[in-house]
Protein backbone atom coordinates (compact mmCIF):
# COMPACT_ATOMS: atom_id res chain seq x y z
CA UNK A 1 0.00 0.00 0.00
CA UNK A 2 1.45 3.35 -0.73
CA UNK A 3 1.44 6.41 1.34
CA UNK A 4 -1.93 7.70 -0.41
CA UNK A 5 -3.92 5.09 -0.40
CA UNK A 6 -2.86 4.53 3.39
CA UNK A 7 -3.77 8.16 4.28
CA UNK A 8 -7.00 7.52 2.29
CA UNK A 9 -7.90 4.30 4.18
CA UNK A 10 -7.22 6.10 8.07
CA UNK A 11 -9.79 8.84 6.74
CA UNK A 12 -12.15 7.21 5.68
CA UNK A 13 -11.90 4.60 8.64
CA UNK A 14 -11.99 7.35 11.46
CA UNK A 15 -14.95 8.82 9.39
CA UNK A 16 -16.94 5.64 9.46
CA UNK A 17 -16.36 5.89 13.23
CA UNK A 18 -17.54 8.94 13.44
CA UNK A 19 -20.75 8.38 11.93
CA UNK A 20 -20.97 4.89 13.97
CA UNK A 21 -20.97 6.85 17.03
CA UNK A 22 -23.33 9.64 15.92
CA UNK A 23 -25.85 6.59 15.00
CA UNK A 24 -24.72 5.23 18.53
CA UNK A 25 -26.02 8.88 19.92
CA UNK A 26 -29.15 9.34 18.12
CA UNK A 27 -30.24 5.54 19.42
CA UNK A 28 -29.64 6.87 22.60
CA UNK A 29 -31.71 9.71 22.32
CA UNK A 30 -34.23 7.76 20.56
CA UNK A 31 -34.35 5.27 23.02
CA UNK A 32 -34.39 7.71 26.07
CA UNK A 33 -37.45 9.48 24.26
CA UNK A 34 -39.35 6.25 23.33
CA UNK A 35 -38.06 5.34 27.09
CA UNK A 36 -40.20 8.19 28.78
CA UNK A 37 -43.25 8.15 26.65
CA UNK A 38 -43.77 4.66 26.76
CA UNK A 39 -42.20 4.22 30.59
CA UNK A 40 -39.27 1.96 29.47
CA UNK A 41 -36.69 4.07 30.89
CA UNK A 42 -33.64 1.64 32.55
CA UNK A 43 -34.07 1.38 36.23
CA UNK A 44 -33.94 4.57 38.78
CA UNK A 45 -31.35 2.43 40.52
CA UNK A 46 -28.99 1.91 37.09
CA UNK A 47 -29.03 5.81 36.83
CA UNK A 48 -28.26 6.43 40.31
CA UNK A 49 -25.37 4.22 40.75
CA UNK A 50 -23.70 5.48 37.53
CA UNK A 51 -24.29 9.09 39.23
CA UNK A 52 -22.36 8.00 42.18
CA UNK A 53 -19.76 6.70 40.25
CA UNK A 54 -18.96 8.88 37.86
CA UNK A 55 -20.13 12.23 40.08
CA UNK A 56 -19.56 11.67 43.72
CA UNK A 57 -16.30 9.37 42.94
CA UNK A 58 -14.66 12.10 40.87
CA UNK A 59 -15.64 15.34 43.11
CA UNK A 60 -12.45 14.94 45.04
CA UNK A 61 -9.90 14.34 41.61
CA UNK A 62 -12.21 16.60 40.16
CA UNK A 63 -11.87 19.64 43.26
CA UNK A 64 -8.25 18.62 43.64
CA UNK A 65 -6.94 19.62 39.96
CA UNK A 66 -9.19 22.93 39.88
CA UNK A 67 -8.23 24.24 43.54
CA UNK A 68 -4.70 23.85 42.47
CA UNK A 69 -4.85 25.55 38.89
CA UNK A 70 -6.65 28.59 40.75
CA UNK A 71 -3.53 28.93 42.83
CA UNK A 72 -1.53 28.68 39.80
CA UNK A 73 -3.73 31.12 37.65
CA UNK A 74 -3.34 33.33 40.59
CA UNK A 75 0.17 33.81 40.89
CA UNK A 76 0.90 33.78 37.37
CA UNK A 77 -1.00 36.54 36.80
CA UNK A 78 0.11 38.59 39.65
CA UNK A 79 3.42 38.09 38.05
CA UNK A 80 2.63 40.06 35.73
CA UNK A 81 -0.28 42.03 36.99
CA UNK A 82 1.92 43.46 39.95
CA UNK A 83 4.10 45.17 37.25
CA UNK A 84 1.20 47.91 37.02
CA UNK A 85 0.42 47.45 40.63
CA UNK A 86 -2.63 46.26 39.65
CA UNK A 87 -2.81 43.10 41.79
CA UNK A 88 -6.80 43.14 42.56
CA UNK A 89 -7.39 42.33 39.30
CA UNK A 90 -6.13 39.25 40.25
CA UNK A 91 -9.65 38.09 41.21
CA UNK A 92 -11.39 38.42 38.21
CA UNK A 93 -8.65 36.87 36.13
CA UNK A 94 -9.29 33.68 38.15
CA UNK A 95 -13.01 34.10 38.38
CA UNK A 96 -13.75 34.41 34.70
CA UNK A 97 -10.79 32.01 33.37
CA UNK A 98 -11.57 29.56 35.90
CA UNK A 99 -15.13 29.74 34.66
CA UNK A 100 -15.31 30.26 31.12
CA UNK A 101 -12.32 27.76 30.37
CA UNK A 102 -10.53 25.95 32.90
CA UNK A 103 -13.30 24.80 34.86
CA UNK A 104 -15.34 22.75 32.35
CA UNK A 105 -12.26 21.82 29.92
CA UNK A 106 -10.21 20.15 33.42
CA UNK A 107 -12.82 18.93 34.68
CA UNK A 108 -13.90 16.76 31.25
CA UNK A 109 -10.25 15.35 31.41
CA UNK A 110 -10.57 14.67 34.87
CA UNK A 111 -13.45 12.70 34.34
CA UNK A 112 -12.32 11.36 30.61
CA UNK A 113 -9.34 9.72 31.95
CA UNK A 114 -11.16 8.43 35.05
CA UNK A 115 -15.07 7.54 33.65
CA UNK A 116 -14.78 7.48 30.47
CA UNK A 117 -12.00 4.74 30.60
CA UNK A 118 -14.44 3.00 33.13
CA UNK A 119 -16.94 2.68 30.72
CA UNK A 120 -14.98 1.47 27.58
CA UNK A 121 -13.01 -0.92 29.77
CA UNK A 122 -16.15 -2.31 31.61
CA UNK A 123 -18.37 -2.80 28.40
CA UNK A 124 -15.76 -4.25 26.69
CA UNK A 125 -15.13 -6.86 28.46
CA UNK A 126 -18.72 -7.58 29.01
CA UNK A 127 -18.30 -7.47 24.76
CA UNK A 128 -16.01 -9.98 24.64
CA UNK A 129 -17.34 -12.50 27.61
CA UNK A 130 -20.64 -12.77 25.63
CA UNK A 131 -22.64 -10.25 27.99
CA UNK A 132 -23.63 -7.87 25.46
CA UNK A 133 -25.13 -10.69 23.24
CA UNK A 134 -26.62 -12.65 26.38
CA UNK A 135 -28.31 -8.78 26.79
CA UNK A 136 -29.46 -9.03 22.96
CA UNK A 137 -31.04 -12.55 23.25
CA UNK A 138 -32.77 -11.42 25.87
CA UNK A 139 -34.50 -8.91 24.31
CA UNK A 140 -32.92 -6.44 26.35
CA UNK A 141 -31.49 -3.65 24.20
CA UNK A 142 -27.92 -2.65 25.51
CA UNK A 143 -28.21 0.32 24.59
CA UNK A 144 -31.27 1.27 26.76
CA UNK A 145 -29.42 -0.61 29.42
CA UNK A 146 -25.65 0.16 29.47
CA UNK A 147 -25.36 3.21 27.55
CA UNK A 148 -28.96 5.02 28.40
CA UNK A 149 -27.94 5.16 31.90
CA UNK A 150 -24.27 6.31 31.80
CA UNK A 151 -25.10 8.90 29.29
CA UNK A 152 -27.88 10.14 31.75
CA UNK A 153 -25.63 10.34 34.88
CA UNK A 154 -22.49 12.39 32.68
CA UNK A 155 -24.77 14.36 31.42
CA UNK A 156 -26.42 15.43 34.72
CA UNK A 157 -22.93 14.93 36.98
CA UNK A 158 -20.32 17.10 34.75
CA UNK A 159 -22.14 20.20 34.69
CA UNK A 160 -22.58 19.80 38.43
CA UNK A 161 -18.52 19.24 39.04
CA UNK A 162 -18.04 21.63 36.59
CA UNK A 163 -19.84 24.50 38.94
CA UNK A 164 -18.08 22.47 41.80
CA UNK A 165 -14.88 22.52 40.31
CA UNK A 166 -15.48 26.51 39.66
CA UNK A 167 -15.98 27.88 43.17
CA UNK A 168 -12.68 25.26 44.32
CA UNK A 169 -10.75 27.67 41.21
CA UNK A 170 -11.97 30.69 42.68
CA UNK A 171 -10.97 29.22 46.57
CA UNK A 172 -7.55 28.71 45.13
CA UNK A 173 -7.44 32.17 44.05
CA UNK A 174 -8.49 33.88 46.84
CA UNK A 175 -6.16 32.36 49.19
CA UNK A 176 -3.33 33.49 46.92
CA UNK A 177 -5.07 36.61 46.73
CA UNK A 178 -5.58 37.09 50.46
CA UNK A 179 -2.26 35.37 51.73
CA UNK A 180 0.18 36.05 49.29
CA UNK A 181 -1.01 39.37 47.83
CA UNK A 182 -2.16 40.67 50.92
CA UNK A 183 -5.46 41.92 49.09
CA UNK A 184 -8.68 42.40 51.55
CA UNK A 185 -10.65 39.45 51.46
CA UNK A 186 -13.91 41.40 51.20
CA UNK A 187 -12.34 43.34 48.46
CA UNK A 188 -11.13 40.37 46.17
CA UNK A 189 -14.88 38.48 46.65
CA UNK A 190 -16.40 41.67 45.21
CA UNK A 191 -13.97 42.39 42.40
CA UNK A 192 -14.51 38.70 41.62
CA UNK A 193 -17.92 38.38 40.99
CA UNK A 194 -18.34 41.87 39.73
CA UNK A 195 -16.53 41.22 36.84
CA UNK A 196 -18.10 37.94 36.11
CA UNK A 197 -21.19 38.26 34.31
CA UNK A 198 -23.93 35.46 34.23
CA UNK A 199 -22.64 34.39 30.56
CA UNK A 200 -19.58 33.23 31.75
CA UNK A 201 -21.04 30.80 34.10
CA UNK A 202 -23.48 29.65 31.81
CA UNK A 203 -20.99 29.67 28.40
CA UNK A 204 -18.77 27.22 30.57
CA UNK A 205 -21.88 24.90 31.35
CA UNK A 206 -22.93 24.76 27.71
CA UNK A 207 -19.20 23.35 26.85
CA UNK A 208 -19.53 20.74 30.08
CA UNK A 209 -22.62 19.53 28.45
CA UNK A 210 -21.16 18.76 25.40
CA UNK A 211 -18.22 17.40 26.87
CA UNK A 212 -20.61 14.89 28.85
CA UNK A 213 -21.96 13.63 25.27
CA UNK A 214 -18.59 13.45 24.14
CA UNK A 215 -17.14 11.58 26.82
CA UNK A 216 -20.27 9.36 26.94
CA UNK A 217 -20.11 8.40 23.95
CA UNK A 218 -17.27 8.00 22.88
CA UNK A 219 -16.75 5.83 25.81
CA UNK A 220 -19.69 3.60 25.34
CA UNK A 221 -18.73 3.44 21.50
CA UNK A 222 -15.49 2.31 21.99
CA UNK A 223 -16.64 0.06 24.43
CA UNK A 224 -19.15 -1.71 22.40
CA UNK A 225 -16.86 -1.88 19.53
CA UNK A 226 -14.15 -3.96 21.72
CA UNK A 227 -12.81 -7.21 19.92
CA UNK A 228 -10.08 -10.06 20.77
CA UNK A 229 -9.92 -10.50 24.57
CA UNK A 230 -7.80 -8.45 27.51
CA UNK A 231 -5.46 -7.29 25.16
CA UNK A 232 -8.72 -5.37 22.76
CA UNK A 233 -9.72 -4.15 26.08
CA UNK A 234 -6.61 -2.54 26.82
CA UNK A 235 -6.66 -1.28 23.27
CA UNK A 236 -9.74 0.28 23.32
CA UNK A 237 -9.77 1.88 26.88
CA UNK A 238 -6.47 3.93 25.49
CA UNK A 239 -8.18 4.53 22.03
CA UNK A 240 -11.06 5.63 24.23
CA UNK A 241 -9.40 8.13 26.62
CA UNK A 242 -7.17 9.44 23.92
CA UNK A 243 -10.31 9.96 21.53
CA UNK A 244 -12.01 11.76 24.23
CA UNK A 245 -9.29 13.71 24.83
CA UNK A 246 -9.12 15.02 21.21
CA UNK A 247 -12.59 15.78 20.43
CA UNK A 248 -12.83 18.02 24.24
CA UNK A 249 -10.11 20.19 23.06
CA UNK A 250 -11.56 20.41 19.45
CA UNK A 251 -14.76 21.37 20.72
CA UNK A 252 -13.76 23.63 23.34
CA UNK A 253 -12.11 25.50 20.97
CA UNK A 254 -15.34 25.65 18.54
CA UNK A 255 -17.61 26.13 21.52
CA UNK A 256 -15.13 29.07 22.57
CA UNK A 257 -14.77 30.66 18.85
CA UNK A 258 -19.08 30.24 18.29
CA UNK A 259 -19.11 31.96 21.79
CA UNK A 260 -16.40 34.83 21.19
CA UNK A 261 -18.58 35.72 18.07
CA UNK A 262 -22.09 35.69 19.23
CA UNK A 263 -21.90 36.50 23.18
CA UNK A 264 -19.96 39.98 22.86
CA UNK B 1 -45.96 -39.51 12.40
CA UNK B 2 -46.27 -36.19 11.31
CA UNK B 3 -43.93 -33.84 13.72
CA UNK B 4 -43.99 -29.91 14.56
CA UNK B 5 -41.52 -28.10 13.39
CA UNK B 6 -40.10 -25.43 15.12
CA UNK B 7 -36.97 -24.59 13.83
CA UNK B 8 -36.22 -24.73 9.92
CA UNK B 9 -32.75 -23.72 8.36
CA UNK B 10 -33.02 -23.17 4.76
CA UNK B 11 -29.82 -23.08 2.98
CA UNK B 12 -28.04 -20.73 5.06
CA UNK B 13 -24.81 -18.87 3.81
CA UNK B 14 -22.51 -16.98 5.49
CA UNK B 15 -19.20 -15.37 5.06
CA UNK B 16 -16.52 -13.61 7.18
CA UNK B 17 -14.32 -11.27 5.02
CA UNK B 18 -13.59 -14.31 2.13
CA UNK B 19 -14.07 -17.21 4.90
CA UNK B 20 -17.36 -19.63 4.27
CA UNK B 21 -18.12 -20.21 7.30
CA UNK B 22 -21.87 -21.86 6.13
CA UNK B 23 -22.68 -23.03 2.88
CA UNK B 24 -25.89 -23.81 2.53
CA UNK B 25 -27.02 -25.16 5.73
CA UNK B 26 -30.80 -26.69 5.90
CA UNK B 27 -32.13 -28.48 9.09
CA UNK B 28 -35.32 -29.04 10.70
CA UNK B 29 -35.77 -29.48 14.40
CA UNK B 30 -39.02 -30.69 15.86
CA UNK B 31 -41.01 -29.34 18.59
CA UNK B 32 -39.83 -31.28 22.10
CA UNK B 33 -36.77 -33.25 20.89
CA UNK B 34 -33.30 -32.51 22.27
CA UNK B 35 -31.37 -32.12 18.39
CA UNK B 36 -27.66 -31.49 18.64
CA UNK B 37 -25.26 -30.26 16.49
CA UNK B 38 -21.72 -31.40 16.64
CA UNK B 39 -18.79 -30.77 14.20
CA UNK B 40 -15.33 -29.96 14.78
CA UNK B 41 -13.71 -26.50 15.88
CA UNK B 42 -14.19 -23.65 13.30
CA UNK B 43 -17.02 -25.85 11.21
CA UNK B 44 -19.06 -22.76 12.10
CA UNK B 45 -21.10 -24.73 14.66
CA UNK B 46 -21.33 -21.77 17.13
CA UNK B 47 -22.12 -19.28 14.12
CA UNK B 48 -25.02 -21.60 13.15
CA UNK B 49 -26.62 -21.03 16.57
CA UNK B 50 -26.20 -17.69 16.44
CA UNK B 51 -28.21 -17.86 13.20
CA UNK B 52 -30.68 -19.57 14.86
CA UNK B 53 -31.32 -16.76 17.63
CA UNK B 54 -31.37 -14.02 15.42
CA UNK B 55 -27.83 -12.77 16.98
CA UNK B 56 -26.79 -13.09 13.42
CA UNK B 57 -27.90 -12.28 9.98
CA UNK B 58 -27.68 -15.11 6.78
CA UNK B 59 -25.76 -13.77 3.70
CA UNK B 60 -28.64 -15.64 1.76
CA UNK B 61 -31.18 -18.49 3.28
CA UNK B 62 -33.99 -18.15 5.14
CA UNK B 63 -34.02 -19.22 8.71
CA UNK B 64 -37.85 -20.19 10.54
CA UNK B 65 -38.16 -20.18 14.39
CA UNK B 66 -41.28 -20.52 16.04
CA UNK B 67 -43.04 -20.00 12.48
CA UNK B 68 -41.42 -17.11 11.87
CA UNK B 69 -39.12 -16.08 9.44
CA UNK B 70 -36.04 -14.40 11.22
CA UNK B 71 -34.87 -12.60 8.55
CA UNK B 72 -38.12 -10.28 7.94
CA UNK B 73 -38.77 -9.51 11.26
CA UNK B 74 -38.38 -5.87 12.54
CA UNK B 75 -36.99 -4.79 16.43
CA UNK B 76 -40.42 -5.27 18.03
CA UNK B 77 -41.59 -8.74 16.60
CA UNK B 78 -38.19 -9.83 17.26
CA UNK B 79 -37.74 -9.28 20.86
CA UNK B 80 -41.34 -10.76 21.22
CA UNK B 81 -39.64 -13.85 19.58
CA UNK B 82 -36.81 -13.35 21.74
CA UNK B 83 -38.50 -13.38 25.15
CA UNK B 84 -39.76 -17.39 23.72
CA UNK B 85 -36.40 -18.82 23.56
CA UNK B 86 -33.64 -19.01 26.06
CA UNK B 87 -29.43 -19.10 25.36
CA UNK B 88 -27.31 -20.62 27.29
CA UNK B 89 -23.25 -19.59 26.54
CA UNK B 90 -20.18 -21.04 26.62
CA UNK B 91 -18.77 -18.79 28.94
CA UNK B 92 -21.83 -18.89 30.85
CA UNK B 93 -22.27 -14.51 30.03
CA UNK B 94 -23.29 -14.00 33.98
CA UNK B 95 -23.32 -10.02 34.70
CA UNK B 96 -19.86 -10.00 36.70
CA UNK B 97 -21.53 -6.45 38.27
CA UNK B 98 -25.11 -8.72 39.48
CA UNK B 99 -25.25 -11.13 42.11
CA UNK B 100 -26.31 -14.83 41.36
CA UNK B 101 -30.00 -13.84 42.15
CA UNK B 102 -30.47 -10.49 40.06
CA UNK B 103 -28.86 -12.61 37.01
CA UNK B 104 -31.22 -14.66 36.90
CA UNK B 105 -34.14 -12.52 37.87
CA UNK B 106 -33.34 -9.83 35.23
CA UNK B 107 -35.56 -11.06 32.59
CA UNK B 108 -38.32 -11.56 34.63
CA UNK B 109 -37.90 -7.91 35.97
CA UNK B 110 -37.95 -6.37 32.61
CA UNK B 111 -40.44 -8.36 30.86
CA UNK B 112 -42.71 -8.59 33.46
CA UNK B 113 -45.08 -7.02 35.53
CA UNK B 114 -44.43 -9.52 38.48
CA UNK B 115 -44.34 -8.52 41.97
CA UNK B 116 -41.12 -8.79 43.60
CA UNK B 117 -42.32 -11.44 45.85
CA UNK B 118 -43.85 -13.75 43.43
CA UNK B 119 -40.07 -13.22 41.54
CA UNK B 120 -38.15 -14.42 44.17
CA UNK B 121 -39.70 -17.36 44.27
CA UNK B 122 -39.53 -18.19 40.60
CA UNK B 123 -36.03 -17.59 40.94
CA UNK B 124 -35.70 -19.60 44.45
CA UNK B 125 -37.65 -22.52 41.99
CA UNK B 126 -35.39 -22.52 38.72
CA UNK B 127 -32.16 -22.05 40.83
CA UNK B 128 -33.42 -25.22 42.53
CA UNK B 129 -34.04 -27.03 38.91
CA UNK B 130 -30.06 -26.64 38.62
CA UNK B 131 -29.59 -27.69 41.98
CA UNK B 132 -27.82 -24.01 43.38
CA UNK B 133 -30.77 -22.56 45.60
CA UNK B 134 -29.39 -20.85 48.11
CA UNK B 135 -26.76 -19.35 45.82
CA UNK B 136 -28.76 -16.32 45.68
CA UNK B 137 -26.68 -13.77 46.94
CA UNK B 138 -23.24 -14.46 45.60
CA UNK B 139 -21.63 -13.00 42.92
CA UNK B 140 -20.61 -14.93 39.71
CA UNK B 141 -16.70 -14.55 40.52
CA UNK B 142 -17.22 -16.13 44.11
CA UNK B 143 -18.82 -19.72 41.48
CA UNK B 144 -17.20 -22.22 39.75
CA UNK B 145 -16.82 -22.89 36.13
CA UNK B 146 -19.80 -25.48 36.56
CA UNK B 147 -21.58 -23.81 38.92
CA UNK B 148 -22.08 -20.66 36.30
CA UNK B 149 -22.69 -22.63 33.59
CA UNK B 150 -25.52 -23.47 36.09
CA UNK B 151 -26.85 -20.44 37.17
CA UNK B 152 -26.31 -19.32 32.87
CA UNK B 153 -28.65 -21.90 32.41
CA UNK B 154 -31.26 -21.35 35.31
CA UNK B 155 -30.98 -17.72 33.36
CA UNK B 156 -31.93 -19.31 30.21
CA UNK B 157 -34.90 -20.70 31.51
CA UNK B 158 -36.33 -18.15 33.81
CA UNK B 159 -38.83 -16.61 31.15
CA UNK B 160 -40.07 -20.38 30.98
CA UNK B 161 -38.97 -20.84 26.67
CA UNK B 162 -39.83 -22.94 24.75
CA UNK B 163 -36.52 -23.73 22.68
CA UNK B 164 -33.08 -23.28 24.93
CA UNK B 165 -30.17 -22.96 23.13
CA UNK B 166 -26.97 -24.19 24.44
CA UNK B 167 -23.38 -23.35 23.16
CA UNK B 168 -21.43 -25.74 24.72
CA UNK B 169 -22.58 -26.35 27.59
CA UNK B 170 -19.65 -29.10 29.01
CA UNK B 171 -16.68 -27.80 27.31
CA UNK B 172 -13.72 -27.27 29.74
CA UNK B 173 -15.81 -29.16 32.71
CA UNK B 174 -14.93 -31.97 34.30
CA UNK B 175 -16.43 -35.68 33.68
CA UNK B 176 -18.76 -35.53 36.32
CA UNK B 177 -19.71 -31.89 36.39
CA UNK B 178 -20.31 -32.47 32.51
CA UNK B 179 -22.29 -35.44 33.33
CA UNK B 180 -24.65 -33.39 35.39
CA UNK B 181 -24.91 -30.70 33.14
CA UNK B 182 -26.21 -33.62 30.49
CA UNK B 183 -28.70 -34.69 32.57
CA UNK B 184 -29.89 -31.24 33.71
CA UNK B 185 -30.29 -30.69 30.20
CA UNK B 186 -32.20 -33.81 29.76
CA UNK B 187 -34.28 -33.68 32.83
CA UNK B 188 -35.51 -29.75 31.41
CA UNK B 189 -36.72 -31.33 28.29
CA UNK B 190 -37.84 -34.40 29.11
CA UNK B 191 -39.96 -31.55 32.40
CA UNK B 192 -40.50 -28.86 31.12
CA UNK B 193 -40.88 -30.12 27.57
CA UNK B 194 -38.38 -27.62 26.07
CA UNK B 195 -36.98 -27.82 22.76
CA UNK B 196 -33.09 -28.19 23.19
CA UNK B 197 -30.78 -27.40 21.22
CA UNK B 198 -27.65 -28.19 21.82
CA UNK B 199 -24.42 -27.42 20.04
CA UNK B 200 -21.38 -29.52 20.93
CA UNK B 201 -18.26 -31.54 20.38
CA UNK B 202 -18.08 -33.75 23.57
CA UNK B 203 -19.31 -37.36 22.09
CA UNK B 204 -20.13 -38.78 25.09
CA UNK B 205 -22.72 -35.58 25.53
CA UNK B 206 -23.96 -36.51 21.96
CA UNK B 207 -25.13 -39.52 22.33
CA UNK B 208 -26.55 -39.35 25.94
CA UNK B 209 -28.78 -36.46 25.25
CA UNK B 210 -29.62 -36.20 21.31
CA UNK B 211 -32.65 -37.45 19.89
CA UNK B 212 -31.27 -36.56 17.21
CA UNK B 213 -27.72 -35.40 15.92
CA UNK B 214 -27.02 -33.21 12.79
CA UNK B 215 -23.12 -32.99 12.08
CA UNK B 216 -21.69 -29.94 10.30
CA UNK B 217 -18.50 -30.04 8.28
CA UNK B 218 -17.36 -27.16 5.92
CA UNK B 219 -19.94 -25.13 6.17
CA UNK B 220 -23.02 -27.70 5.15
CA UNK B 221 -25.22 -30.68 7.04
CA UNK B 222 -23.11 -33.44 6.30
CA UNK B 223 -25.70 -35.97 8.04
CA UNK B 224 -29.22 -35.66 10.43
CA UNK B 225 -30.00 -38.70 12.11
CA UNK B 226 -30.83 -40.32 15.60
CA UNK B 227 -27.50 -41.48 17.61
CA UNK B 228 -28.16 -44.87 16.32
CA UNK B 229 -27.66 -43.63 12.03
CA UNK B 230 -25.21 -42.19 13.43
CA UNK B 231 -22.79 -44.63 14.52
CA UNK B 232 -24.13 -47.16 12.23
CA UNK B 233 -23.43 -43.88 9.27
CA UNK B 234 -21.73 -45.27 6.24
CA UNK B 235 -20.08 -41.76 6.24
CA UNK B 236 -16.42 -42.14 6.73
CA UNK B 237 -16.04 -38.64 8.23
CA UNK B 238 -18.93 -38.98 10.73
CA UNK B 239 -17.14 -42.41 11.54
CA UNK B 240 -14.01 -40.46 12.16
CA UNK B 241 -15.51 -38.00 13.96
CA UNK B 242 -16.88 -40.05 16.29
CA UNK B 243 -13.90 -42.20 16.81
CA UNK B 244 -11.78 -39.07 17.25
CA UNK B 245 -9.49 -40.65 14.61
CA UNK B 246 -6.38 -38.11 13.21
CA UNK B 247 -6.42 -40.63 10.44
CA UNK B 248 -9.39 -40.10 7.80
CA UNK B 249 -11.27 -37.81 5.37
CA UNK B 250 -11.11 -34.90 7.63
CA UNK B 251 -7.94 -33.39 7.27
CA UNK B 252 -6.47 -31.61 10.83
CA UNK B 253 -4.23 -29.45 8.95
CA UNK B 254 -5.23 -26.46 6.63
CA UNK B 255 -2.88 -25.05 4.93
CA UNK B 256 -3.30 -25.73 1.31
CA UNK B 257 0.21 -24.85 -0.60
CA UNK B 258 2.66 -27.63 -0.41
CA UNK B 259 5.04 -28.15 2.43
CA UNK B 260 8.13 -28.04 0.57
CA UNK B 261 7.22 -25.39 -1.40
CA UNK B 262 6.32 -23.39 1.53
CA UNK B 263 9.98 -24.34 3.26
CA UNK B 264 12.06 -23.55 0.45
CA UNK B 265 10.20 -20.56 -0.69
Amino acid sequence: MNFLERLGSIILGTLRQVIEALALLFDTISWIIIGSVKNKLPKREGIFNQMVFAGVGSLIIAAFVSFFTGIVIAMQSAYQLSRFGANIYVAPMVSVGVARELGPVLTALVVAGRVGAAITAELGTMKVTEQIEALDTMALSPIRFLVVPRFLALLVMLPCLTLFADLLGIFGGFLVGVFNLHLDPYRYITFSFQFMEWKDVWTGLVKSFVFAVIISMVGCYMGLKTKGGAEGVGKSTTLSVVTSFIFIILFDCILTGIFYFTQK
Amino acid sequence: MDKEVVIKADGLTKKFGDRMILNGVSLEIYKGETFVIMGGSGCGKSTFLRHLTGALKPDSGKVYLLGKDLTALNEDEMDKLKKRIGMCFQSAALFDSMTVGENVSLPLKEHTKLEKSVIDIVVKMKLELVGLRGFEDLMPSQLSGGMRKRVGLARAIVMDPEIVFYDEPTAGLDPIVAGVIDKLILDLSKKLSITSVVVTHDMKSVFSIGDRIGMLYEGRALQVGTPDEMRNSSNQMVQQFISGSPDGPIRFFQQKDDYLEHLIR
